[in-house]
């Protein structure tokens, strides 16, 4: 089967690794990732004032138009995944917004469109089983901590990802590829997300807390689902660094990338170069490039 | 801080705008501060969630939008998510953002002239794209 794809923004600049490692296990896995004409930005955050509509037709127009060429969207940057689930959700429930914003764009779109997130791809459709015979590569008991962050979440009922203090998904994925994943209480945490434009400060102190957590629970590699975390917790490590001296550097990696390990990718189409922190020594020495 | 109640405050419309603009109903916060327990960035905060929801309800309008609360809060939902009440605190923090930037002066948050050198090469265009969302007029 193949899934109607909707990159974002940020996959085509800042976080190509991620979208090129998850094409690459796609293909792999057997199913291609369709990616979605003529698409626009998403609109990066779900408008929270009830009042703001106009925040509501760029993702609404995403929806329609991905509706008119299949049955199921995906995406992999999770704040374009939140945007884009929120808004298919007040198009179902919200009637007098649902008609406002169709004839302003003038499309005619009801909600019934499946929005899923890759991770729930390879649950859902794949199985974790099943991915677990495609690895050619076990990760070797690699400590990994899973850090979901907020948008896959929250609200849980409108996103219906997994619990929302407690999911499992991130960390099952991982011990599918052979990998420890590794529990900590920060997983479910805010890096900051947009605060690194408004209040910088303030959002290298929350990803240096949410570092600390997984290395004092013993991770080697953290691994995120988000572009907009990524950049704060693995490219601000430079903040990190000059505030607190005791800090040591830890690599970041997209959930892709770390699928991609398992699967046996060239390490060339891994696309560290975009990653911060380079993960090529810790993996050399675990033997697992 | 010295706090000034008058009835006139107490009755001013500041606190409707707020329930308008975010949908939710404040009267139903009891101030059990769960909202700010969770808060991540409730450390750098003047007043936390929980305070600028009872100021709201009391007419405090300057005390509120002079706080930094609402301009720190990240949309992250962990308040939302764990109040007991049902209320969508998030909303809330958005809607004051909305009544401080649609203010006749309609001034900023940030100023875009003012960014580092440097810093918007590094920065990914998602950070920008909801930052200018929440902090321009």
């Amino acid at each position: 089967m193949d899934y109607l794809y909707f990159p974002g923004c940020t996959l085509y600049t800042k976080a190509k690794n991620f979208d090129q490692t998850a094409r690459e296990c796609s293909r792999r896995l057997g199913f291609e990732l369709k990616e979605l004409p003529n698409w626009t930005c998403c609109g990066a955050t779900f408008p929270l004032a009830t009042d703001n509509i106009m925040a509501l037709l760029p993702p609404t127009r995403i929806l329609a138009n991905a509706k008119e060429q299949g049955s199921t969207l995906t995406t992999l940057c999770a704040i374009c995944f939140n945007v884009i689930k929120r808004t298919n959700h007040l198009i179902q429930e919200d009637a007098e917004k649902r008609d406002k914003i169709n004839n302003f764009i003038e499309k005619n779109y009801q909600g019934d469109l499946r929005v899923v997130h890759y991770l729930e791809i390879l649950k859902q459709d794949i199985g974790f089983p099943r991915l677990k015979e495609k690895i050619r590569k076990d990760l070797g008991g690699l400590k990994v901590a899973a850090y979901y962050g907020c948008m896959l979440l929250r609200p849980v009922e409108e996103m219906e990802f997994d619990d929302k203090e407690r999911p499992t998904i991130f960390e099952e994925f991982l011990e599918s590829l052979g990998a420890k994943a590794v529990d900590f209480p920060l997983k479910i945490e805010c890096c900051g997300s947009f605060q690194s434009v408004g209040s910088p400060e303030v959002a290298t102190e929350c990803a240096y807390r949410i570092l600390h957590s997984a290395i004092k629970n013993g991770a080697e590699v953290v691994v995120s689902t988000c572009p907009m975390c990524t950049f704060n917790i693995d490219h601000k490590q430079l903040e990190i660094r000059e505030k607190r001296l005791d800090f040591k550097s830890i690599p970041v990696l997209y959930f892709t990338q770390i699928l991609g390990i398992a699967m046996g990718v060239d390490v060339q189409m891994l696309g560290f170069e975009q990653n911060f922190v380079n993960p090529e020594p810790l993996l050399r020495k675990k033997g697992l490039l | 801080m010295k706090i000034e109640l008058t009835r006139q405050k107490v009755h001013n419309d500041f606190a409707k705008k707020v329930e308008l603009i975010s949908g939710q109903n404040l009267f139903a916060c009891y101030q059990c501060g769960n909202c700010t327990a969770g808060c991540p960035v409730a450390f750098a905060m003047e007043i936390g969630p929980h305070e600028a929801i009872r100021y709201t309800l009391l007419g405090l309008e300057e005390e509120v939008l002079g706080a930094n609360t609402f301009w720190l809060c990240a949309s992250c939902l962990q308040c939302t998510s764990r109040c007991p009440k049902g209320i969508d605190i998030a909303r809330v923090m958005d809607a004051l953002r909305m009544v401080a930037l649609r203010k006749k002066e309609r001034q900023d948050h940030i100023q875009i002239a003012e960014f580092p050198e440097g810093f918007l090469e590094r920065v990914p265009q998602i950070a920008f794209i909801s930052g200018f969302r929440k902090f321009l007029s």
